[in-house]
């Protein structure tokens, strides 16, 4: 069913739904859907790892390319991130070049990763000033039931904690190495439906909600990064309250990752 | 296609993956994988790894591609940035746009378009993992997907690549041989009829080769045909 033909149908439904605490597919407001994590499908990525949250699939893959490092930080590795929203996951996903939608997920994903230092930049050294390993991590989206955002986190996180270094194909070494990996982010995503803040959302809730909020946490539930985003708005009371509900509930994700 | 090599591909008839020159890889298709996606199909083929997705038919946008009295399809053939060793762009390249397109009109052929007047059918494959053969892999798990999003269909498409390595015609090149053999021949074939929808060759085939390699590729194709098949019984219960 379209977006469209969902929000005018159900969005009386579902906010009345959530006014009582509860959702349309029988969870309670603060609990995530199922996770799955597979790793190392892709024989060509120096790692892989798809996740499965509720119905919605992401597929990362790592690739590893030797570059030259930022000038201001001449001993750190560089990662890029890019989502790609591919149209076999979602009637509404386009071809062609990214769109804003795809450039605000990469973005928040590659904060997550990026400020909480979940990987050693500076074990990516090889040369000093001159050559460094670039990290590429590449997220297909294959299947669209909502709430890209954690799921991608989780995935580029599974996947990354999954690579090797590629020594040998480039020549620095006569074996390839784990990727140094420091800790583990976990983002928690919350949609505003009615009056009630959710975590969560299926695609179905994400198109009758006002506003989204992602917090991503490090493992010893420091905030690591943020994102509002969409056209509506958060009391300071509900981010507070977001924030801390990440804290309890993103240890579903955390366990999940562990067993990998 | 390098054409002449010194690289041994094929030895007293075995190749370097130890099939023999008339021998598929493996194929694994399944049917329905995919939620949003009215039909889907995920297929493994050696070490290729391919999904597809089908939507519609819906309203064509952009509307000046539109066709008064029939439907359009409009495949799409890309290829992740990790499918290949080194990391490939994102997006749609010169190869990748020429594959969509061809892939686009030996589809029209099957699908029955002239039900579906201004409306366009969406085929999306995307390669996760490539090792050669991708483009065959990729329209083979297009036509289980079309199946399965129930698209009115006069037949499935297989297709599957025929080619020369060491003077020798064989089916289904792997990677090694499609970097280092003589000739490459994609086919895609309609098993009821026998048409010929898609072929491409590139490379060095006499003539007598050529009759080989088109032989060798249509019995590839109906072999694909079976476990296509076999794919969508297993998924909606078929004839036991």
């Amino acid at each position: 069913m379209s977006s469209d033909s969902v929000s005018n149908l159900m969005k009386g439904h579902m906010e009345s739904l959530a006014a009582e605490g509860k959702r349309a597919d029988g969870r309670s407001i603060n609990e995530f859907r199922d996770v799955k994590i597979e790793t190392g499908m892709i024989n060509t990525a120096e790692g892989s790892a798809m996740v499965h949250l509720g119905k919605t699939k992401v597929l990362c893959g790592i690739k590893m390319l030797i570059g030259t490092p930022y000038g201001d930080s001449p001993k750190s590795g560089t990662m890029m991130t890019t989502t790609e929203l591919a149209p076999l996951a979602d009637q509404s996903f386009d071809p062609g070049p990214p769109r804003e939608q795809s450039i605000e997920l990469s973005r928040v994903v590659d904060r997550g990763i990026r400020e909480s230092r979940m990987i050693d930049f500076e074990a990516l050294c090889i040369e000093e000033g001159e050559k460094v390993w670039t990290v590429f991590i590449d997220l297909y989206i294959l299947d669209n039931k909502g709430n890209l955002f954690d799921c991608c986190t989780l995935a580029a996180a599974a996947a990354l904690s999954n690579a090797k270094i590629p020594n040998v194909q480039h020549g620095i070494a006569d074996e390839d190495v784990d990727l140094p990996v420091t800790c583990w982010p976990i983002s928690c995503t919350f949609g505003k439906l009615g009056d009630k803040v959710i975590l969560d959302p299926t695609s179905d809730e994400e198109s009758v909600m006002s506003a989204r909020f992602t917090v991503a946490h490090d493992e010893n539930g420091n905030l690591r990064a943020a994102q509002k985003g969409m056209n509506g708005a958060f009391t300071d009371a509900e981010v507070r309250e977001a924030v801390k509900t990440a804290r309890k509930s993103d240890n579903v994700l955390r366990e999940a990752l562990k067993g990998i | 296609m390098a054409g002449q090599t010194d690289m041994e591909l094929i030895k007293d008839g075995i190749r370097l993956d130890g099939r023999k020159p008339d021998e598929l890889r493996d194929v694994k298709i399944t049917a329905g994988v995919l939620d949003n996606a009215d039909g889907s199909c995920y297929l493994e083929w050696g070490n290729n790894k391919i999904y597809a997705g089908v939507f519609g038919p819906m309203e064509c946008h952009p509307r000046h591609k539109q066709k008064a009295d029939r439907a359009i399809v409009q495949a799409r053939y890309t290829m992740a940035p990790f499918s290949v060793n080194d990391r490939k762009r994102p997006g749609l390249d010169r190869r990748s746009t020429e594959i969509s397109y061809i892939v686009s009109q030996a589809f029209e052929k099957v699908v029955m378009v002239e039900e579906f007047p201004k409306a366009s059918i969406r085929v999306d494959m995307q390669v996760v993992e490539a090792h050669a053969g991708t483009r065959c892999a990729a329209m083979t798990a297009a036509s289980v997907a079309l199946a399965d999003a129930g698209i009115p269909m006069r037949d499935m498409i297989p297709a599957c690549a025929s080619g020369k390595v060491n003077d020798v015609v064989v089916l289904d090149l792997n990677k090694e041989e499609d970097n280092y053999g003589q000739a490459d021949l994609p086919l895609a074939i309609i098993p009821s009829t026998g048409e010929v929808v898609l072929l491409q060759l590139d490379g060095h085939l006499t003539p007598e080769q050529f009759e080989e390699a088109m032989d060798l590729a249509t019995s590839g194709c109906m072999d694909l045909y079976k476990i296509m098949r076999d794919a969508l019984d297993k998924s909606y219960g078929g004839k036991k």
